[in-house]
């Protein structure tokens, strides 16, 4: 590795992985730098949510080697992953909150395993995690008694409980209506720009990835400002075409693309 | 044959699942961290929810037992025996069976919707991604408190079972209440006790780790969990069955 350069905090090499008969991702290579967001973009079966598990070592790869903050998770067992987990926080398709466990419990559910964390700093850094996603006075509440969205985002609380290096987003504006998703989108941008945390999104909805690569966050304002047309040089794109890379690049270099497919992702 | 090839298959790779889930279950339990809340909210919802309905097969059976028995030794003239029979028919067979069956039926079907419904809300993958091992957390409570319920509701079926045979016997025989509790003691030995105890441990396991098998291999959304459900308390009930064969056979081997 070249000294001062920039240090990926996820990267595959040619990864490789069938269901069956089937390639569900074939020859990924990519790397994402600390501190940068990288959005992946696809036709629904195409691979994205896969990729955001081989990514969080949920699911092994058939070929090719996965390292996630300098270490090789490609085929660690579920005990020594731990470790490498503790520093990366995912957002669910659909939120994945325990059903059995009220929202404070749901969000604090990471320090069972960190017992270095006493109950007294874990219950104040759960408060915390839902007053960043405005939903402190649900602590006491089953998931079940949430709307989606307030699901949603009690399922970005719990990913952020651990103040994680890097952030994994399961579409998650899937199924919200338009002022739900942009309350989310609006978190995903204020979680990135004040922590500085790297973040893979997968979605499916164009609006939210140019969202995410066109606004920042404004603390005084409270709310997202947008920035100049060519975005943020922190955030790429990768395009997914049945499980193969139809394209990696900037926002300037998706909006220049020539290829059919990839243009139905910028208009 | 392409056809058989694929089913063969598939039947191999089940068996080689559910062996590895075994395996890791077991492994497991000498493992921290123990989740002993968990443990004992599943004994309660094993153990103590599964009390009316095992309460009402053992007296049932026993009740029914008992009529039929009285029947048959009413030609030999000697339905005095009746107690005995109801006595070794439950403590042998019926009550560790029916029991058994009873709570695959209620807890197996719940174990595999439950697991099957986090599998399919992602929440199995969640609990992974927290650095909760599922087996552990998940599996292995509902095998520790199966294993430890199982045999006491057997206990209980039992008891209640002699209990519905005597109200039979009272009732609709008219037979003498000593007769039957003298002849239902004298019959009953150590041996048939070992019998009756070691059964709902065995199946205890099939019960627990069928149920949970079924629930963690749910593929398919909603339907996959109905699908998932139905495969779990036909599969541990037929396991049940099977087993049950094969330790009597065995017992009576070595007991004589």
């Amino acid at each position: 590795m070249n000294v001062g350069a920039p240090e990926p905090v996820i990267q595959f090499e040619n990864v490789t992985l069938s269901f069956g008969d089937k390639p569900a991702l074939e020859n990924i290579s990519f790397s994402l730098d600390r501190g940068e967001t990288m959005i992946l973009l696809g036709a629904t079966g195409s691979g994205k949510s896969v990729l955001l598990k081989l990514a969080m070592g949920l699911l092994a790869p058939d070929s090719g080697k996965i390292f996630v903050l300098g270490q090789d998770i490609s085929h660690m067992r579920d005990l020594d992953l731990f470790a490498v987990r503790q520093k990366i926080g995912m957002v669910f398709q659909e939120g994945a909150l325990f059903d059995s466990l009220k929202v404070g419990e749901n969000v604090g559910y990471v320090f069972e395993r960190m017992p270095e964390v006493n109950a007294a700093e874990a219950e104040r850094r759960v408060l915390e995690a839902l007053r960043f996603v405005g939903l402190e006075h649900t602590v006491g509440l089953f998931p079940s008694e949430l709307s989606g969205g307030m699901r949603r985002r009690v399922a970005i609380a719990r990913a952020i409980v651990a103040q994680p290096e890097l952030m994994l987003y399961d579409s998650p504006t899937a199924g919200l209506d338009p002022i739900t998703a942009k309350r989310i989108m609006t978190l995903i941008v204020k979680q990135r720009d004040l922590r500085q945390v790297s973040s893979l999104l997968v979605t499916h909805r164009v609006q939210d990835a140019w969202k995410l690569a066109l606004s920042y966050y404004d603390p005084q304002q409270d709310k997202l400002v947008t920035m100049s047309r060519n975005g943020d040089s922190k955030t790429s794109f990768l395009v997914l075409r049945e499980g193969e890379i139809a394209f990696v690049g900037s926002l300037s270099e998706l909006a220049g693309h020539t290829d059919s497919y990839v243009k139905k992702f910028v208009t | 044959m392409g056809l058989v090839d694929d089913y063969a298959k598939h039947r191999i790779l089940a068996v080689q699942d559910f062996t590895l889930l075994s395996t890791r279950t077991l492994q497991s339990l000498f493992r921290s961290p123990r989740y002993i809340t968990d443990i004992i909210q599943q004994m309660d919802f094993i153990g103590f929810g599964s009390l009316p309905i095992v309460v009402l097969t053992g007296f049932f059976t026993g009740a029914v037992l008992a009529l039929q028995m009285a029947k048959t030794l009413a030609t030999f003239g000697e339905t005095s025996l009746t107690g005995q029979l109801v006595m070794l028919s439950l403590v042998r067979e019926l009550g560790p069976v029916l029991t058994s069956l009873m709570v695959a039926g209620r807890n197996s079907s719940g174990m595999a919707s439950e697991l099957g419904s986090m599998v399919v809300s992602e929440q199995i993958e969640a609990m992974r991604a927290l650095g909760t091992d599922p087996v552990k957390k998940l599996v292995a409570p509902r095998l520790i408190a199966t294993v430890i319920m199982l045999p006491m509701l057997t206990v209980i079926s039992d008891f209640i079972g002699l209990f519905g045979g005597f109200a039979t016997s009272f009732f609709v025989i008219r037979l003498n209440p000593n007769q039957y509790w003298y002849s239902a003691y004298q019959a009953l030995e150590y041996e048939d006790i070992f019998q009756g105890l070691l059964k709902p441990f065995v199946f205890a396991f099939i019960v627990a780790l069928v149920g949970c098998y079924y629930g963690l291999r749910t593929t398919g959304g909603t339907q996959g969990v109905g699908k998932s459900t139905t495969q779990a308390v036909v599969a541990a009930s037929v396991l049940i069955l099977i087993c049950d064969f094969f330790i009597t056979k065995l017992l009576l081997w070595m007991l004589g």
